[in-house]
């Protein structure tokens, strides 16, 4: 017998009272089914899922989605906008079919959540009131984490981490550098957006090195040993990259404790290493809303109760994407849109009077690292004790390689594009 | 394996408090674990580490099996006068490993 269900059934059972508690004791005539109010902050791929996800359940909600950019300019493929594979257009998404389908969609800043009088303050200077306020506020840097790097910096150094301008501005660095330059890449430690990321990135840059500036190099600045999918990776950076991509480990003296934006300097314990294109990708934390309403901890991030998504700080607010800790769940645009769709069946649940099951979430992550060839992993998620874990046995990983290799890895190229197309048009679409 | 990574400062001002830093790749395997057949796996640690300046010892660490594995190290000495720091890492297995880097004090 599974050790882990007879608690999990306690838990059901305390839940159920809880939230049977709770629809007695809210006050607000307007919590009447019919009329009940839930605000979406962020409208990225947990954000816009969630809200998109709670009109379909229930077309009586009234559903708000604050997001302040009226274009969405997805992360998945922006490195390869950087290496010159793609345009940036192809990235980009509105939220119009998401009005069309009965989401107020407000293109202000939050700037304020009360969690007491159940408030949004928005930039504008209005508010709007909430039964249930789903927090999908993504991640902001810590520009107080990496001495040198500040906000200033990012325009001398970009991170290219938020898709958009930044993104823009890498591509732009790499295309003015001469050939024969060295581009480095400071990888942060965990938890950050994204972990196989910067190892994409790396590849796609030194596809743009090998085809058009074949005597410049990648170099890796890493804060940790072991990277998602390494093996995969160093086998492809053998074949494709022997002489253009570098990694340092931290056990090598990878991780860049500072950096100099004036001279393009990244400084570690035991070297400095002046480059001609610097991609510093800095620590990171929940998206700044989610420590105004209260609900980042002590970690800059939001840790949540994996059966409903609330928040463990402030009541009646939900957590979704990269901004939440706790558990094995990556920080990925497909778990965000996993748990954007689950959250969204909690919230309708809770305001409906009924006990949420505990979601399972699956989250898949490909990695492109030349045209034609790319890997991918996958797994699911359940909740278990407070924590988000991976479901025994769920995951999945590319074969390293063998017979008929490249077809696979072409085949899971071309799987990463159709698996794009379909979670932007779920999301946006 | 790669050898011991050491930040020294290449100059500094006689009476100036400098921080040299090492950083050693090894295992530092503690002896605690087991195989999944139940094996023992055999404990392979640095336990000592010297740092001499011109044959003196001014720093001396012994390492024990909760350190981490790729030991980083950070210490701080009052530079004098010219010359050179000498580096020893012994261990397990006759792990025996050894660096140096000279200063110039004005």
């Amino acid at each position: 017998m599974d050790p882990l269900r007879p608690k999990a059934t306690r838990r059901h059972v305390v839940r159920g009272f809880a939230a049977a508690a709770a629809s007695f004791v809210f006050p607000c005539p307007a919590f009447a089914q019919s009329a009940a109010r839930v605000v979406v902050i962020g409208g990225g791929f947990g954000g816009a899922s969630c809200a998109r996800a709670l009109r379909k359940i229930d077309p009586r909600l009234h559903v708000t989605l604050v997001e302040p950019n009226r274009i969405f300019t997805a992360c998945p493929f922006s490195n390869e906008v950087i290496a010159g594979l793609r345009d940036i257009g192809a990235q980009q998404f509105t939220y119009d079919k998401i009005a069309a389908e009965g989401v107020t969609v407000i293109a202000q800043a939050a700037t304020k959540v009360d969690p007491q009088a159940r408030t949004v303050g928005l930039a504008d200077g209005t508010s709007l009131r909430y039964d249930r306020l789903v927090l999908a506020p993504g991640i902001d840097m810590r520009f107080d984490a990496l001495p040198g790097y500040d906000e200033a910096a990012t325009e001398k150094m970009p991170h290219a981490w938020k898709a958009g301008s930044q993104t823009m501005l890498l591509r732009r660095q790499l295309e003015a550098m001469e050939d024969g330059g060295v581009v480095a890449i400071a990888v942060p430690a965990t938890p950050y957006r994204c972990p196989p990321a910067p190892y994409e990135r790396a590849s796609l840059i030194a596809h743009y090195l090998k085809t058009k500036k074949p005597r410049s190099k990648v170099l890796i600045l890493d804060a940790k040993d072991t990277i998602p999918q390494q093996l995969l990776f160093e086998h492809a950076w053998k074949v494709f990259y022997p002489s253009i991509l570098e990694r340092i480990p931290l056990s090598q003296g990878g991780r860049v404790v500072s950096v100099e934006p004036a001279t393009n300097t990244l400084i570690s314990e035991f070297g400095n290493y002046d480059v001609q294109v610097a991609n510093v990708i800095p620590p990171q934390k929940a998206g700044n809303i989610a420590k105004l309403a209260g609900a980042a901890d002590h970690t800059g991030w939001c840790s949540i109760d994996p059966m409903t998504f609330a928040s463990t700080l402030v009541p009646n607010i939900h957590v979704i994407g990269d901004a939440v800790i706790g558990g094995s769940v990556p920080k990925s645009a497909s778990a965000a849109h996993a748990e954007g769709n689950a959250c969204a069946t909690v919230v309708a649940s809770l305001i409906a009077g009924r006990v949420p099951e505990g979601p399972t979430l699956e989250g898949i992550c490909y990695n492109t690292v030349a045209p034609g060839y790319a890997f991918f992993m996958a797994a699911s998620y359940h909740a278990r004790d407070d924590l988000f874990a991976e479901i025994v046995g769920s995951g999945f990983t590319s074969p390293i390689n063998g017979d008929g290799s490249d077809e696979v890895r072409k085949r899971e190229a071309d799987q990463a594009q159709t698996w794009f197309k379909t979670i932007t048009g779920e999301t946006f679409g | 394996m790669t050898a011991a990574l050491i930040n020294v400062p290449k100059k500094a001002r006689n009476g100036d408090i400098i921080e040299i830093k090492t950083l050693t790749s090894h295992v530092m395997e503690t002896g605690y674990r087991h195989t999944p057949r139940g094996e023992v796996i055999p404990r392979d640690i640095i336990t000592s580490f010297t740092c001499r300046f011109e044959g003196d010892e001014i720093f001396h660490a012994d390492f024990f099996p909760a350190t981490a594995a790729n030991p980083f190290l950070s210490f701080f000495t009052t530079a004098t006068k010219s010359g050179k720091f000498d580096f020893e890492w012994i261990g397990d297995n006759g792990f025996s490993q050894t660096a140096s880097a000279s200063i110039t004090v004005e």
